[in-house]
């Protein structure tokens, strides 16, 4: 039964919605002082954890929607990406900034001389290269490229985690989470795997 | 305080003293006409019988003991050269933006967890190349001194900083006590082991491998800023600031000054120091405060010191030896501080 049309206007709103939420949240928790003695530090952090759930999320809109065959999943995906790009730009924000004092200088020297920076950087660069083909127009105009060029969102998961492993200090059961979840993605994407995906629906309906 | 300084005959060192061990008494003797100089100011000037006040700090649990050193205690008996600058943090910013591992990676983890460790009673063993080896009750550790207030700057090697008000007895003095011998060149120190009281120590991806870890020479052990806290803001140390006893070392890097303490060894060689364990090319075995020296995924030359806000973050310069230089530099002068970083 096809779902009518205000449903997944709902939906699309509702994603929304959920994507700027976490930062009114944590945009709350710092003016009224609960965000601890470093308020601009609790941002960055979070901010940038939350750019890695939305590119986790955007990765697995392909294997559900293989999996469910729902086309809301497929409505979400260019909403998504940019909420990726926008949190990752934030998070550079943040730490221009918070840490840096607005010290370009600095920055100068910190993309220069820091592979965790480099690292980030590439993704940000990799990002809005994506973001900045989303759009009707480039797709026709890149054609098959399209697909090709944005396949590199893979590529800047790779890039985002190795991002985190150099900023990990003393655990690395939060990191190796990610990462596992990241590999799952991407693991997924691998033809023989992927097209185990519809199948799996079908077999999971036929015992439903 | 001030500054108490040992007769030499009060080591009880074999009759031979080694030549190294006899220069770096002299190092250290060299310091404490430096930090005369620079502290007895401070000292004269502040040092106060009038017990600080701190208000909105929430009074804790310390045992009679405790209290009664407390009351007893030299107020400000160190305070920072620029109190305009060096503004102690509020209690509640101290005591809830921790690196404490053994509790949790995340800065707020350990005052979320560290209710679960208990801290009384408390012994500390004192080993090594000492005549007095033994396990040792905290109450009488530090009976025989009394109790100082001294206000640091701790620059943790994040490069972020506060200015804490400790509360609790010179390091020399219990060195002192425990009468080293001529073969104690440095001291290690190590932090309670038990998953049970500590749920960091429980998670399989820790790189630390527990116990934690530190070390100092003995000159600096010995210097008079070296200090063991255990209290802070006119109370006891909360658990999640190193309960019942740590290690305050004002001109190195935070992770120097270890916490929750059980054992103190003196000992014949360089102590491998947990972070020095974990990746030797980032944290050494002096990791003095050093601007000039970056941390390879970050720069030492500034700190953000803490508390700050989005439109003020405080970033301030690093000074050399956390401005402690007056006092310890002499410490380290035949040294190449970037390679003993």
């Amino acid at each position: 039964m096809p779902m009518p049309a205000y449903v997944f206007t709902l939906w699309r709103v509702g994603v929304f919605i959920a994507a700027l939420l976490p930062l009114i949240w944590w945009g709350w928790q710092v003016a009224n002082n609960m965000a601890g003695p470093e308020p601009g530090r609790y941002l960055l952090l979070n901010i940038g954890l939350g750019a890695l759930w939305l590119l986790l999320f955007t990765l697995s809109l392909t294997p559900l929607t293989k999996l469910t065959r729902w086309k809301g999943f497929n409505l979400i995906r260019r909403q998504l990406g940019l909420w990726t790009l926008a949190y990752a730009v934030l998070h550079l924000t943040c730490y221009v900034l918070f840490i840096l004092g607005l010290d370009w200088a600095r920055l100068g020297s910190e993309i220069i001389n820091r592979p965790y920076i480099i690292v980030g950087m590439l993704a940000l660069l990799g990002l809005t290269a994506l973001g900045a083909t989303s759009n009707h127009w480039a797709m026709r105009k890149l054609g098959k490229r399209w697909k090709t060029l944005h396949k590199a969102s893979y590529l800047i998961l790779a890039l985002v985690l190795l991002h985190f492993l150099w900023v990990v200090r003393a655990d690395m059961q939060e990191w190796f989470i990610y990462a596992l979840i990241g590999a799952l993605l991407m693991c997924l994407r691998i033809p023989p795997i992927s097209r185990t995906l519809p199948k799996l629906r079908q077999r999971l309906k036929q015992s439903a | 305080m001030l500054i108490k300084i040992a007769k030499p005959s009060d080591l009880h060192e074999s009759e031979v003293t080694p030549e190294s061990v006899y220069l770096s008494r002299r190092r250290f003797m060299g310091g404490l006409a430096g930090l005369g100089a620079g502290l007895v100011f401070a000292g004269s000037a502040k040092a106060s019988e009038q017990r600080s006040d701190y208000q909105d700090v929430p009074q804790g649990n310390a045992p009679d003991w405790f209290k009664a050193k407390r009351d007893a205690a030299e107020w400000q008996a160190v305070v920072p050269s620029d109190p305009a600058q060096d503004k102690t943090a509020p209690y509640a910013d101290a005591s809830g933006y921790n690196n404490f591992f053994e509790f949790g990676t995340g800065k707020s983890d350990p005052s979320r967890k560290a209710g679960t460790l208990v801290t009384e009673p408390w012994s500390v063993v004192i080993d090594g190349e000492v005549n007095n080896v033994g396990r040792f009750a905290l109450e009488d550790i530090a009976s025989p001194s009394q109790f100082e207030e001294r206000i640091y700057r701790l620059r943790c090697v994040e490069a972020w900083s506060m200015v804490i008000p400790w509360l609790g007895i010179s390091l020399a003095d219990v060195i002192q006590r425990a009468e080293p011998t001529s073969k104690a060149k440095y001291v290690r120190f190590e932090t309670l082991v038990d998953p049970e009281q500590m749920p960091g120590q429980r998670s399989s991806f820790a790189l630390i491998d527990w116990p934690y870890v530190e070390g100092l020479r003995l000159d600096e052990a010995m210097h008079p800023l070296s200090f063991l806290a255990m209290g802070m803001y006119g109370r006891e140390l909360p658990n999640q600031n190193g309960a019942p006893l740590r290690l305050v070392v004002p001109w190195k890097y935070g992770f120097k000054s270890i916490k929750s303490i059980v054992r103190i060894s003196l000992v014949e060689e360089e102590p491998l120091n947990s972070w020095q364990q974990i990746a030797a090319n980032e944290y050494g075995f002096y990791a003095n405060v050093n601007p000039e020296v970056d941390h390879p995924r970050w720069s030492q030359a500034t700190e953000r010191r803490l508390p700050n806000s989005l439109f003020n973050t405080n970033i301030i310069d690093t000074r050399m030896f956390n401005g402690y230089a007056d006092e310890v530099a002499s410490l380290y002068s035949s040294m190449d501080l970037r390679v003993n970083y």
